[in-house]
């Protein structure tokens, strides 16, 4: 069944949208940075360049001879480097966005819908979690010894598991705001007649959530998740810098920097390099946040 | 109002109560353990004695009876001695907060000033170029990892132009005012520039709206001059949320602080916290991590009631 | 008639403030007190009064979406209980006033109309959707309504939708909270007539919720009044319109404008509805009421039998001229 006799309200969104010319530009840039990121492996397979493999007769070559941005401290590829560490902090901002947002659009709901005692323990809980001093709490959670919470050695030690942590400490810190969020939205809704007539005619809590609530704060809760995005992947480097992030061999744009920290006055390039991929990722996260709050507000209509 | 300060007060304290057991016990999760850095230097140590030194020191007893004894007894003034530096807690900490506080109130003072500037000239027209030019800045203050910055920081005006020191907070030897005035340019400038990315916003937003409502518009059409209707009208009506957000900021900051200092080698408390977490300190962490929490409740709590204060629309019942 | 359904000595009450660790003080507020009533099968009863009189929470109380504190519900003879609602609100249905908020925003019609009969699962995907499809004809809407969404349409045919999706289960009440203050004057007689026309087609019964007479007399069998929680007046339309027995009523009637009459200045009622948070003593409306007396001030008047015999009404001088 079409609904061509209209324009569906996601259409006029991109519309919208499409007017907002900083969103626009961020929504390529964003493009262009997934193609840089995802080409590291087929160029590193058509070049027979390995991302991690040292050459200690190499270090600090500078850019030619088929390594466009030169070598690293251990002779490694940059520019293959960079590519490969975009991947790794790309993929924590995401992962870690869609945990914190699986927790906080569940506590929201949650508070809002129910109200009542539910209501004030969980906020309770938000208003604790955004009063502590983050950083040095993440810090401590990145280096809390796993094998002391019953795992194995080897499973407390090995590469995955030193990902999913980072994933998992960045969501617990950055599922507030989702959650504030939500919770506003489904305090409204839950007045609106609509949630009423479906209980009036004898829905359960977990009905209304799943048919009304959710689809009708897709909108702000689109908006929160990108703008988590960006800042988890800042925390992500932040954390990789100060070592308690990802683990290296495994690049990331934050773990590059705690590098290239030591040999700032003999390769500076190194520091900027990295940097400057962060910075421009994250502005344009937030341009795309400010261009999607812009098309779904109807309000921004007229102004 | 005096019922709801009692009720904010309260419910803050209880806040901070389950905090410092979910921080005792985060840290307790720390690799190593007091224990096994004593019997790291001394590795004539049989595991007899090291079972009767974890019993003489209450390791061996159970989480929640350990946290409620550091609890009794940091309550009563003693949280235990820093092990790397071995004098009490307390000792380390006076210095550093003392440090922290100079950063930090200089750098919030110029990021509200420039923040302030900044959101009422892009507020004055929302949509043209300067105001594209001023959200550029912020999004970029806001998306700039603050490390990186204070290694571009470094790169350029210490290492490229020799302008400023790169560490410390003085030079040995000379104690003047102006080296240590020399020594804070960097890192207050890195805090503060980090800082007023988000300041911006929220002023500009605020002042967009106050210079559309009603009592403004009628200022302008009584003939009040311009920059009468913007500073005195429209700012002191702006300045009601603003200040909540930066009060409740504090976290925020915090975290900066913490990133600069470690940076710039400051001797501060975020500093003191990141080298505590890592050389095992761990009473120093808890205490340093437990004070941080409580200002940051603090600085909460005084935002909620300012804005009561401030905003005479608001009924704290 | 035989009785549809019946509200025995219904009493809603609110705790406002208080709650959590550290709440303030508590207090009550008496939303509905104490009432009484039938709707026969096929019936139309108008439940009129003004806003914050507790004809919506009675209306709610009907419709199974508020539970009263005090008081039980007869359907079809039968008490109902946490065990039997479930099957008597296949039977009750309920339209709302604001036909913008009554509407998901992000379902299709098809979806709106058919979700009682979803909710309650008496029906597969092919038979809701003939059911939504029948329905839509039935109240004056294009059969291509169907796959539009819900900001395409007036206030109007959104209200037409939402009547539609209350007679999906073919239910026998339907509860009418204000259906029409929302639309505009042209608007609201289509959708009365609609309302008319469904009632015979469907032999339904409709609880009227108004606070405007004028729209109820041209629907409605019985009439019921409350103020400030409390049942005033329940009469027969005819005998209410012509000889109101309570003075509140009475005034009711006298604001509502009508053609070929001045309305007359000075009789709208005198003082504004005290707050349900601290009721009057005695009789709720006595320190509006022209006739009050001192018994006024100190007892609670009776809902007794009119000298008609059309109805009852709580008031001591009822059938004093």
């Amino acid at each position: 069944m079409s609904t061509d006799t209209a324009i569906g309200p996601w259409r006029l969104r991109w519309r919208r949208f499409r007017r907002h010319r900083a969103g626009m530009a961020a929504l390529i840039v964003l493009g262009l940075m997934a193609v840089f990121v995802l080409a590291a492996t087929p160029i590193s397979y058509l070049t027979d360049i390995d991302p991690n493999a040292t050459d200690l007769l190499s270090q600090f070559d500078p850019p030619g001879n088929g390594h466009l941005l030169g070598r690293d401290e251990a002779g490694r590829d940059v520019l293959l480097r960079l590519m490969v560490g975009g991947q790794i902090s790309l993929l924590v901002g995401l992962l870690g966005t869609a945990i914190a947002g699986v927790f906080g659009v569940f506590i929201g709901v949650m508070a809002g819908y129910f109200g009542g005692k539910v209501d004030a323990v969980l906020m309770r809980f938000t208003d604790g979690m955004i009063a502590l001093p983050l950083l040095p709490l993440v810090i401590v959670m990145g280096a809390i010894d796993l094998t002391k919470l019953g795992f194995s050695r080897d499973f407390a030690h090995s590469g995955a598991v030193g990902f999913w942590r980072i994933v998992v400490v960045l969501a617990i810190v950055d599922w507030t705001g989702i959650a504030r969020l939500v919770r506003a939205a489904t305090l409204a809704l839950k007045e609106r007649d609509f949630v009423r007539a479906a209980r009036a005619s004898g829905a359960g809590a977990f009905y209304v959530m799943r048919a009304h609530v959710l689809p009708n704060i897709a909108t702000p809760m689109i908006v929160a998740f990108t703008l988590t995005v960006g800042r988890v992947i800042l925390l992500e480097s932040t954390l990789s810098f100060l070592g308690y992030g990802i683990i290296p061999p495994t690049p990331s744009w934050g773990n590059m920097l705690n590098n290239a920290q030591d040999m700032v006055i003999n390769a500076p390039a190194l520091a900027v390099y990295p940097g400057v991929l962060i910075l421009i990722t994250v502005i344009a996260v937030n341009f795309l946040g400010d261009g999607l709050q812009h098309a779904f507000d109807p309000r921004s209509d007229q102004g | 109002m005096a019922r709801f300060i009692l009720r904010r007060v309260l419910q803050s304290l209880l806040v901070l109560l389950v905090m410092s057991f979910v921080i005792y016990g985060l840290i307790g999760l720390m690799p190593g353990d007091p224990i096994d850095i004593m019997v790291a230097s001394n590795p004539g140590a049989t595991p007899e004695v090291v079972a009767k030194l974890r019993a003489m020191y209450g390791l061996d007893q159970p989480l929640l009876l350990r946290y409620w004894h550091w609890l009794l007894a940091a309550l009563s003034g003693d949280l235990g001695f820093s092990r790397v530096h071995s004098v009490p807690v307390l000792e380390v900490l006076g210095p550093a907060l003392l440090q922290t506080c100079k950063l930090l109130i200089t750098s919030f003072v110029l990021s509200v000033l420039l923040s302030f500037a900044l959101g009422i000239i892009a507020a004055l027209r929302p949509g043209g170029i300067i105001d594209g030019l001023i959200g550029l800045i912020a999004f970029a203050g806001i998306s700039v990892p603050v490390f990186w910055l204070a290694l571009m920081m470094i790169l350029i005006f210490a290492v490229q132009l020799h302008w400023f020191p790169a560490s410390g907070i003085s030079n040995v030897g000379d104690g003047s005012l102006r080296d240590h005035l020399i020594h804070l340019v960097m890192p207050v400038t890195t805090l503060a520039l980090a800082t007023t990315g988000g300041f911006i916003r929220y002023v500009r937003a605020s002042m967009i709206e106050t210079l559309r409502a009603d009592h403004v518009r009628t200022a302008r059409a009584k003939g009040a001059g311009e920059a009468r209707v913007v500073l005195v009208h429209a700012f002191r009506n702006a300045l009601i949320p603003v200040v909540t957000v930066m009060a409740l900021s504090f976290g925020t900051l915090f975290n900066g602080a913490l990133l600069t200092e470690t940076m710039f080698a400051q001797p501060g408390m975020g500093k003191m916290i990141y080298d505590s977490i890592q050389q095992n300190d761990f009473n120093l962490a808890l205490t340093g991590l437990m004070f941080a929490t409580a200002v940051t409740l603090l600085s909460n709590l005084i935002a909620d009631l300012a804005y009561g204060w401030l905003d005479p629309r608001i009924s704290l019942t | 008639m035989a009785e549809l359904i019946g509200l025995d000595a219904i009493s809603v009450q609110f705790t406002l403030g208080g709650g959590g660790l550290f709440g303030g003080k508590k207090r009550l507020l008496k939303a509905v007190d104490n009432a009484s009533l039938t709707i026969a099968e096929g019936e139309t009863l108008a439940l009129v009064g003004e806003s914050g009189s507790g004809k919506s929470t009675l209306g709610n109380v009907v419709a199974g979406l508020q539970v009263p504190t005090s008081g039980s519900l007869r359907f079809r003879g039968q008490t109902l209980t946490a065990a039997t609602w479930p099957q008597a609100r296949r039977a009750i249905q309920m339209v709302f006033q604001d036909p913008w908020s009554a509407l998901d925003p992000r379902m299709p019609v098809s979806a709106i109309i058919a979700e009682p009969l979803l909710i309650q699962g008496t029906a597969n995907a092919a038979e809701r959707r003939d059911r939504a499809a029948e329905l839509v004809e039935q109240v004056g809407l294009p059969r291509d309504a169907l796959n539009r969404y819900p900001h395409e349409f007036s206030g109007g045919q959104r209200q037409r939708i939402a009547i539609a999706r209350a007679l999906a289960p073919r239910p026998q009440l339907i509860v009418a909270d204000e259906p029409l203050s929302a639309l505009d004057v042209s608007i609201q007689s289509q959708v009365l007539n609609l309302m008319r026309d469904l009632q015979h087609g469907h032999g339904l019964s409709y609880l009227f919720i108004s606070h405007d007479l004028a729209v109820v007399n041209h629907l409605v069998d019985r009439v019921a009044v409350l103020y400030l929680g409390r049942l005033v007046e329940v009469a027969d339309r005819a005998a209410l319109f012509a000889g109101p027995a309570h003075p509140y009523t009475r005034a009711l009637l006298d604001a509502v404008p009508r053609i070929g009459r001045k309305r007359a200045r000075g009789r709208s009622i005198a003082g504004e509805m005290p707050s349900p948070l601290d009721p009057p003593p005695g009789c709720v409306f006595h320190p509006r009421c022209p006739k009050a007396q001192a018994i006024c001030r100190s007892t609670v008047p009776a809902l007794e039998p009119r000298a008609d015999a059309a109805g009852h009404a709580a008031c001591h001088f009822k059938d004093a001229p």
